[in-house]
C-alpha cells in the first residue's frame, strides 16, 4: 500500500442522494440528500435515533441503504461492505478506542493494516513510521505503549491511524465524549487544521452545539430519519440548531424547584478506594446530601465516579473513612437499605440494575420480592409480583409487549422507566443516580428528570453523577466536580459558571 | 431506535406462554437429536450399524422390567450428581467436580461406620449420612467461597479439588482405614448389616432414588417457589444488579454451592450405605462427570433433571450389552455423552434467537 501516495490525493467530497434505510415497517432514514464539500468539517447533528448513525453506516457498507446513491469524489459508488469504503478512501473513527492498550502506538499503526505483512520488518516500518509522522500536524509517542496514553493521546492516535490507513474522508462519532474541554479542543483544532490544509474531509458526529460553532464550516440536522436543516455555520445559530433538532415537539417543562432542603441524609467521610484499575485510589474527604436537595456530580467519565457509586452500592470495599445515612453507619446491606430506604439507579441500567434474561414482572419485583408487609417472606408470591408489576407499569407507563417478555427485550427508555419505577415506588430518603439519560430520546429525558425533581421536591436526597453538564445545571441545588478521584470544586448551583467547571473537570484548578 | 410496539398488555397470551416454555424442551431435546445423529455417523464410520446400537440400547435400558430396574439404580446417583451442577449453575458457577463430593460422602460414611456400628441403625443411619453430606457440603462450599471471596475460578477449582478428594481417599483405603481383610481392593471395614440401606420393598432399586427424586422436587421449589431462590437467580443472572440490591451474594453463592455438594455427597453414602457396602476405588466410578452432562441438558432445572438422568442411566445401563452384542469397547458410551455434550453446548446459542418461541418478536416484521 501506498500510504503516501494516497494522502497527496488530498480531500474527497462524499455525498448522499435520496439515502433511504427502512428496517421492516421502520423508516430510519427517509431520502437524505446531504453534501459534504471536500476539506470541510461537516457537523451532523441530531437526537439519538434521528438516524445518525444510519446515515454512517450506509456510507460506511455496514448497512446496504434501501433506496439511494452514495457519491465520492463526484462519482457514485456502490459500497456493498466496510472494506470497499476503506479502499474509497472512507474512514471512520469510532466513540470508543479500538486501540491494542497493551501495544505500542507504532504497533497498534502497523497491525492496523490490512497488508500488514506475517513478518514484519520494524526497522523498515520505523522508518516509514517516522516519515509519516515527519508531515503529520500533530504526533503521539511511537514507542510507547497505548495503555500510558491520556485520552486526548488516544483520540489523536486514532485519527493518525486513519490517516496512515490513506483514508481521505473521516467520519468522527462523538470523538470528544471522553476528553476534557481542553483535550476536545486541541483534538480539534488539528482536526480543522488537517481539512483546512485540503488532506481531509471530516463529518462530525455530535450534540455539542459549542463543538459546531467552533470547528465545523457547515452543519446538517438529522429529525426522525429526515434532514430537517442544513446551512453554513456562520449564518446560523445555537438557537436555530436547537429548534431544528427538536423540532415542534412539546416537551416535558422542567418540574418547578420546591422547598428548602432539610437535615443532612447521607455523609461520607474520609472515603479512600482503589479505583478499576486498582493504581489510582479514590479519596472523598467530604460529601453531603440533605433531605429536599439535588447534589449533582460533574467529571469526565473516568474519574472515579464510578468508583463512588460503587462504594456507596457496596460493590467496592473502602480502606478507610465513614459513610452515614440518617445518622447511621452504612454498609450497603439490604436490610439497611430497607431501613433508611436508600435506591441506587446506576447507569446503563440493563448491564447494571437488571437481570436481562429474567422477565419484566421479576426485574422490577427486585426491591419488594422478599417482603410481606413489613415482614419477611420465605414462599415468593408470583401473583403479588405480578400485580405490583402492571401497577408499575401503569404509573410510568412502560411499553413492552408483554410484561412477562424477558427485560432485554425492552428498548432503553423503557428499561430506564422500569428500573425508575421499581426504585421509586414508596418513600425514598436517598437516591443515587449515576448518567439516568445515558441513550435516550428527547421525550424519556424529560420525564424522567421530572420525576427526579419530584423525588426531591417531596423531600428525597438525591445524589447525581452525571457526565453530561447540561443535565447537572437543569437539575441540581449544588454542583461539585471529581477529578482525579476527588471532589476538586463544589459551588451552589446558582453561582455555578461553565467554564470554570470545565477547567476544574480537566484538573485545572 | 426503538421498535414501535403495542399498548400495555399485562400478561402473555397461553399459546405466548407456551411458546416460552416450549423454547427450554425443544433446544435441548433438538441438541440431543443433533449428537444421536452425529453419533450414528461415527457407528457408521466404525462400520456398525447405528438403528441396532439403538435397538440394543432400548432392550438394555428400558426393555423389560428388569433392565428398567438397572436403570434405575444407577438414576439415583446421577439425579444428586446432576444436582450438584445445577444448584451451584443458576448462581453462575460452573461446577465440574461433583466426583469429588459423591467421594467424599462415601469415604466419610465408610470410614465412620465402624466407630458406630453399636448404635442401632436407625441411629446410626442418620448420622453416617449427616457426616458424608457434611463433609461433601464444606468441600464443595469451599469451591464457591473461592470463587467469591478470593475470585478463584470455580471449574478449575472444583475439578482440581475432585482430584485431590479422590487421592484423599485412595491414601485413606489404603492407609489408616484399610480393612486388613481386604486383600485384592483396599477397602474401608464394610458396614454392619444393620447399617445397610436396603431396597424399595418390592423393587431391587435402592432408596436412593427416591432421595435423589426427593432432592429435585425439593430443589426446584427452593429455586423458583422461594424468596431465596429468586434471589439466587438475582444473583446468577447479573451479580452487580444483586448487589446493588443489597442481596447477601456471598452468602448464597456458599450456600447454594455448599447445597450441591450436600446432594452429591448423599450419592457417595447411598454408594457406600445401599450398593457396596464399604467405601473403596468404586467410588470413583464417573457419575458425578455424567450429572455435568445431565445438568446441561437439563438446563438446570431440578424438575427436568430427573427423565434426563433416566435417559443417561439407561445409556449408561446398555454399554455392557452393547460391548458384547456389537464388538464395541465399552467407551462407546462416553463417545455418545462426548457428542451429545457438544451439541448441547452449541444449543446454548439457539436461546432468544428463534422467533418461534420469542412471542414479543411476533408481528414485527424481519
Amino acid at each position: 500500500m501506498t500510504v503516501d501516495g494516497r494522502l497527496q490525493a488530498g480531500a474527497i467530497g462524499v455525498e448522499t442522494v435520496g439515502m433511504t434505510m427502512r428496517f421492516g415497517g421502520l423508516t430510519a432514514l427517509d431520502a437524505v440528500s446531504m453534501r459534504i464539500a471536500p476539506g470541510t468539517v461537516h457537523a451532523l447533528l441530531g437526537e439519538n435515533g434521528a438516524g445518525k448513525s444510519t446515515l454512517v453506516k450506509c456510507v460506511m457498507g455496514f448497512y446496504r441503504a434501501t433506496r439511494g446513491q452514495l457519491m465520492v469524489g463526484g462519482r457514485e459508488v456502490e459500497v456493498p461492505d466496510p472494506k470497499s469504503a476503506h479502499a474509497l478512501g472512507l474512514g471512520m473513527v469510532y466513540q470508543h478506542f479500538t486501540l491494542v492498550p497493551s501495544l505500542t502506538a507504532a504497533e497498534n499503526l502497523v497491525i492496523s493494516r490490512e497488508d500488514a505483512p506475517p513478518v514484519i520488518d520494524w526497522r523498515a516500518e520505523m522508518a516509514r513510521l517516522e516519515t509519516f509522522m515527519a508531515r503529520m500536524p500533530f504526533t503521539v509517542p511511537l514507542d510507547q505503549a497505548v495503555r500510558t496514553f491520556s485520552a486526548g493521546e488516544k483520540q489523536k492516535l486514532e485519527i493518525l491511524k486513519q490517516l496512515y490507513l490513506g483514508r481521505r474522508f473521516l467520519i468522527l462519532d462523538e470523538p470528544t465524549s471522553v476528553l476534557t474541554p481542553d483535550e476536545a479542543d486541541e483534538v480539534l483544532g488539528h482536526v480543522r487544521r488537517l481539512c483546512q490544509a485540503g488532506e481531509l474531509t471530516v463529518l462530525l458526529i455530535t450534540h455539542k452545539f459549542r463543538e459546531v460553532m467552533a470547528c465545523a464550516d457547515e452543519v446538517s440536522v438529522l429529525r426522525r430519519g429526515a434532514l430537517v436543516g442544513c446551512g453554513r455555520v456562520g449564518d446560523l445559530t445555537r438557537a436555530d440548531l436547537a429548534r431544528m433538532m427538536v423540532g415542534d415537539d412539546e416537551l416535558a417543562e422542567p418540574a418547578p424547584r420546591t422547598g428548602v432542603p432539610g437535615a443532612p441524609v447521607l455523609s461520607v467521610a474520609g472515603v479512600r478506594a482503589r479505583d478499576r484499575s486498582g493504581l489510582k485510589g479514590i479519596a472523598i474527604d467530604a460529601l453531603e446530601v440533605r433531605a429536599g436537595e439535588i447534589v449533582g456530580i460533574a467529571g469526565i467519565s473516568g474519574n472515579g465516579q464510578m468508583e463512588l457509586m460503587e462504594v456507596l452500592t457496596g460493590q467496592r470495599s473502602v480502606s478507610a473513612g465513614r459513610i452515614r445515612v440518617n445518622g447511621s453507619p452504612y454498609g450497603a446491606t439490604r436490610r439497611e437499605a430497607r431501613v433508611h430506604r436508600v435506591r441506587f439507579l446506576p447507569e446503563e441500567p440493563l448491564h447494571n440494575a437488571c437481570v436481562p434474561r429474567m422477565s419484566v414482572v421479576e426485574n422490577v419485583g427486585f426491591r419488594s420480592f422478599d417482603l410481606n408487609g413489613s415482614g419477611a417472606r420465605f414462599w415468593l408470591s408470583t401473583r403479588e409480583l405480578k400485580s405490583r408489576a402492571a401497577d408499575m407499569a401503569a404509573a410510568f407507563r412502560i411499553r413492552a409487549a408483554s410484561l412477562d417478555a424477558p427485560m432485554s427485550s425492552l428498548s432503553g427508555g423503557n428499561v430506564q422507566r422500569a428500573v425508575l419505577a421499581r426504585e421509586l415506588t414508596g418513600t425514598v430518603d436517598l437516591l443515587v443516580i449515576s448518567n439516568p439519560c445515558f441513550g435516550l430520546d428527547l421525550t424519556a429525558v424529560a420525564e424522567i428528570r421530572a420525576r427526579i425533581m419530584a423525588a426531591r421536591n417531596s423531600g428525597t436526597a438525591v445524589l447525581l453523577m452525571s457526565e453530561d453538564l447540561d443535565e447537572i445545571m437543569e437539575l441540581t441545588d449544588r454542583v461539585l466536580v471529581m477529578s482525579e478521584g476527588r471532589i476538586a470544586y463544589e459551588c451552589t448551583a446558582a453561582r455555578a459558571d461553565r467554564a470554570e467547571i470545565g477547567r476544574r473537570m480537566g484538573g485545572h484548578a | 431506535m426503538g421498535r414501535k410496539r403495542g399498548g400495555i398488555r399485562p400478561s402473555d397470551s397461553s399459546l405466548a406462554v407456551l411458546a416460552r416454555r416450549a423454547e427450554a424442551v425443544a433446544v435441548p431435546a433438538g441438541a440431543l437429536l443433533a449428537g444421536l445423529a452425529a453419533f450414528s455417523l461415527f457407528l457408521l464410520l466404525l462400520g456398525k450399524s447405528p438403528a441396532e446400537f439403538y435397538a440394543l440400547v432400548y432392550k438394555a435400558g428400558f426393555g423389560t422390567w428388569f433392565s428398567w430396574q438397572n436403570t434405575l439404580s444407577r438414576t439415583a446417583p446421577l439425579l444428586l450428581a446432576a444436582l450438584c451442577v445445577a444448584l451451584p449453575a443458576r448462581l453462575g458457577l460452573v461446577v465440574i467436580g461433583g466426583e469429588g463430593a459423591i467421594v467424599l460422602g462415601g469415604l466419610a460414611c465408610g470410614a465412620l461406620g465402624g466407630a458406630l456400628s453399636g448404635l442401632p441403625g436407625a441411629v446410626a443411619i442418620p448420622l453416617l449420612a449427616a457426616a458424608g453430606v457434611l463433609a461433601a457440603g464444606v468441600w464443595i462450599g469451599a469451591v464457591g467461597a473461592l470463587r467469591h471471596y478470593r475470585g478463584v475460578n470455580e471449574t478449575i477449582a472444583s475439578l482440581l479439588m475432585a482430584y485431590i478428594a479422590i487421592a484423599l481417599m485412595n491414601h485413606l483405603v489404603e492407609g489408616p482405614f484399610r480393612d486388613p481383610a481386604s486383600l485384592n481392593k483396599p477397602s474401608t471395614a464394610p458396614l454392619a448389616e444393620h447399617l445397610r440401606i436396603g431396597d424399595i420393598p418390592g423393587w431391587d432399586v435402592h432408596w436412593g432414588l427416591v432421595a435423589g427424586i426427593v432432592g429435585c422436587l425439593v430443589s426446584w421449589v427452593l429455586v423458583e417457589r422461594t424468596t431465596w431462590g429468586f434471589a439466587a437467580r438475582i444473583a446468577g443472572g447479573n451479580v452487580r444488579a444483586a448487589l446493588v440490591q443489597g442481596l447477601p451474594v456471598g452468602r448464597l453463592v456458599v450456600g447454594f454451592a455448599a447445597l450441591g455438594g450436600v446432594f452429591a455427597g448423599l450419592a457417595g453414602v447411598f454408594e457406600v450405605a445401599a450398593v457396596h457396602g464399604s467405601a473403596n476405588a468404586s467410588l470413583a466410578a464417573g457419575y458425578g462427570y455424567t450429572g455435568i452432562l445431565i445438568a446441561f441438558l437439563a438446563r438446570h432445572n431440578p424438575l427436568a433433571i430427573i427423565p434426563v438422568a433416566v435417559l443417561l442411566a439407561g445409556f449408561e445401563a446398555s454399554s455392557g450389552l452393547v460391548q458384547r452384542r456389537m464388538d464395541l469397547p465399552d467407551a462407546t458410551v462416553l463417545v455418545l455423552q462426548g457428542f451429545t455434550f457438544v451439541a448441547i453446548l452449541v444449543s446454548e446459542t439457539l436461546y432468544g434467537r428463534l422467533r418461534v418461541f420469542t412471542p414479543e418478536t411476533w408481528g414485527i416484521p424481519r
